[in-house]
């Protein structure tokens, strides 16, 4: 009698779990990848094939802007790592009690907010008559209004802007939990401050570290809003032709395609950083 | 480089200037927005023309504020119901996945949590467009096999909904479960050897100890559907959330009004924020 009770309430907790997964994960993925198979080639009539991917390789432009949102997605974790990485370690190392919070908090505040909103200040600071170029013509350091938008530093600093958060979070996190007396005993032993940073600091950081450049690859690498407000029209984001293929060009199967091979980046991109790290995917995404 | 061992002031110095230069990076586009809100000017840009509450309360053309702008209006008001729908639905699937994950063992258990992570590895653009191409496949087979409209299931709001929730369930999940694996199990062994039913005791100790998450994850929910572009873009229908009307009306170019907008969006999403952090901290 009991556990027929408990095995009631083993599968009630269970079906919205399994609903929600089956309804709006995998089903859909699933579809979407057997749309991106389909060839039309009549009005409601398909074939399978693999026409839509060969589409994407014979077309430069396409596989062009592919490579591109990748590399400056590298470009950026990478940047965002090293602006972060010395702020994490203040907030972590050289701060205690309330100034900690604090800094903490100021981190936090900015990523709280609608990343339109963010991107909108960007523009009002960066375009030809914002207030950067204006600022610059009154110190008379410049003669005429200059375009700071529309170009790859523009998209750059805002993806830096935008990902931070997700890198300083994790990496004060690990930092935190790095015993002082460790640094101290490496400056014991005659350690310089690089020869600690390079052999305590940074292993010891290594899955904060890790779950940042995951999390901020895969946003920049899948993000719209950014590139296409400051990098305008010719910002060439991969994410942008996935848009204009299903919404302007309403051509579903090749837009199914490029979706397909831009989560099969993002995932083997994920799947390598956990493999060389050794850490496993609940681990580093429950933090 | 930590506070017991001394380093030479110099180094201390350019240290310091970094981290202020960094603070004042992260803060400048966002006061940036909140000033020109003020700007007495059509445009949100310099020159300073002078201090104005037009661009809140204004209702001559173009000065138009943000609470006699009727597209807006209706756009908060869309935003604010997706928002109502999401918080509830993910809070109620992520309880229910809490207590699955926590206190059952079953097969499959280790697969189903990966399955559970997923939707925060899957970039959001590509959460909508599968969700489109599904919902739409299906609308079709339906509509041909029964003769009948099935809207619901076309780019509109309820979609806006279930694509927010597909990736906000796995946040919601996790709050949850973190605080129901503090929760001492023999609280709700005392419950029931006083006589309660299983139910019972799960209502009268276990909810309650677990209320402060599920408050938290449904202020996270608001707060993440209420920003939300990328999913939302891909499924909205003819009744656009703020997000979506603010971007239009971004491309175009806009009056101050949006800087407007934008400042009551960062006193609202960090008042809530900071909210969640309590709740989270009880």
């Amino acid at each position: 009698m009991k556990s027929d009770k408990s095995k009631l309430t083993f599968w009630l907790l269970l079906s919205p779990l399994v609903i929600w997964l089956a309804t709006l994960i995998v089903l859909p993925h699933v579809g979407m990848f057997l749309v991106s198979l389909r060839e039309k080639v009549g009005i409601r009539e398909y074939e399978t094939s693999f026409a839509n991917y060969a589409v994407f390789f014979n077309e430069p432009l396409y596989w062009n802007t592919f490579a591109r949102t990748a590399y400056m997605s590298i470009a950026a974790t990478l940047l965002t790592l090293f602006i972060g990485f010395p702020i994490a370690y203040y907030i972590a190392k050289l701060t205690r009690g309330r100034t900690k919070t604090t800094l903490f908090l100021m981190c936090l505040i900015p990523f709280w907010v609608s990343e339109l909103v963010r991107t909108f200040g960007w523009m009002i600071l960066l375009r030809e008559t914002g207030v950067v170029s204006q600022l610059l013509q009154y110190a008379g350091l410049v003669d005429g209004p200059i375009e700071m938008l529309y170009n790859d530093a523009a998209i750059m600093t805002g993806l830096v802007y935008t990902s931070m958060l997700f890198m300083v979070v994790p990496l004060v996190t690990t930092l935190d939990s790095l015993d002082d007396s460790l640094i101290e005993a490496g400056y014991d032993l005659g350690g310089t401050s690089f020869s600690i940073l390079r052999e305590i600091v940074i292993p010891h950081a290594m899955p904060g570290i890790v779950s940042g450049c995951i999390v901020v690859f895969m946003l920049s690498l899948g993000n719209y809003l950014t590139p296409i407000l400051l990098g305008g029209k010719d910002s060439l984001w991969f994410t942008g032709l996935i848009y204009s293929q299903f919404i302007t060009r309403f051509n579903w199967e090749l837009g199914s395609a490029f979706g397909f091979l831009l989560l099969g980046l993002s995932s083997l991109i994920v799947f390598l950083g956990l493999k060389l790290s050794g850490q496993s995917l609940s681990k580093t995404m429950a933090r | 480089m930590i506070t017991t061992i001394p380093q030479n002031s110099a180094f201390k110095w350019s240290y310091r200037l970094y981290v202020t230069l960094f603070f004042i990076y992260l803060a400048l586009p966002l006061a940036t927005v909140c000033v020109f809100a003020f700007n007495d000017s059509v445009f949100p840009s310099l020159p300073w023309e002078g201090f104005t509450w037009a661009w809140f309360f204004g209702d001559q053309a173009p000065y138009i504020g943000v609470f006699h702008e009727r597209p807006i209006l209706r756009s908060v008001v869309t935003s604010g119901v997706v928002a109502f729908w999401v918080a509830t639905l993910s809070v109620f699937v992520g309880t229910c996945n809490a207590f699955l994950f926590v206190r059952h063992e079953f097969r499959g258990k280790a697969f189903l949590y990966i399955l559970m992570l997923l939707p925060l590895i899957i970039p959001g653009i590509i959460l909508g467009i599968s969700i489109l191409v599904f919902t739409s496949n299906v609308a079709n087979t339906l509509e041909d096999a029964t003769g009948l409209w099935f809207d619901g299931l076309r780019p509109g709001i309820i979609l806006v909904v279930l694509g927010q929730f597909s990736f906000i369930t796995t946040f919601a999940t996790l709050v949850i479960s973190a605080r129901l694996q503090k929760f001492d199990s023999s609280l709700e062994e005392a419950a029931l050897n006083l006589g309660a039913t299983q139910w019972g005791a799960i209502r009268a100790v276990t909810l309650p100890f677990l209320f402060p998450a599920m408050a938290a994850a449904a202020v996270v929910a608001i707060l993440m559907s209420f920003e939300n572009f990328n999913t939302t873009l891909m499924l909205v229908g003819s009744d656009a959330p703020l997000t979506i009307t603010m971007f239009d009306r971004l491309k175009l170019g806009s009056t101050p009004v949006l800087n407007a907008v934008s400042l009551l969006l960062i006193v609202g999403s960090a008042i809530l924020g900071l909210a969640s952090l309590l709740l989270q901290k009880k």
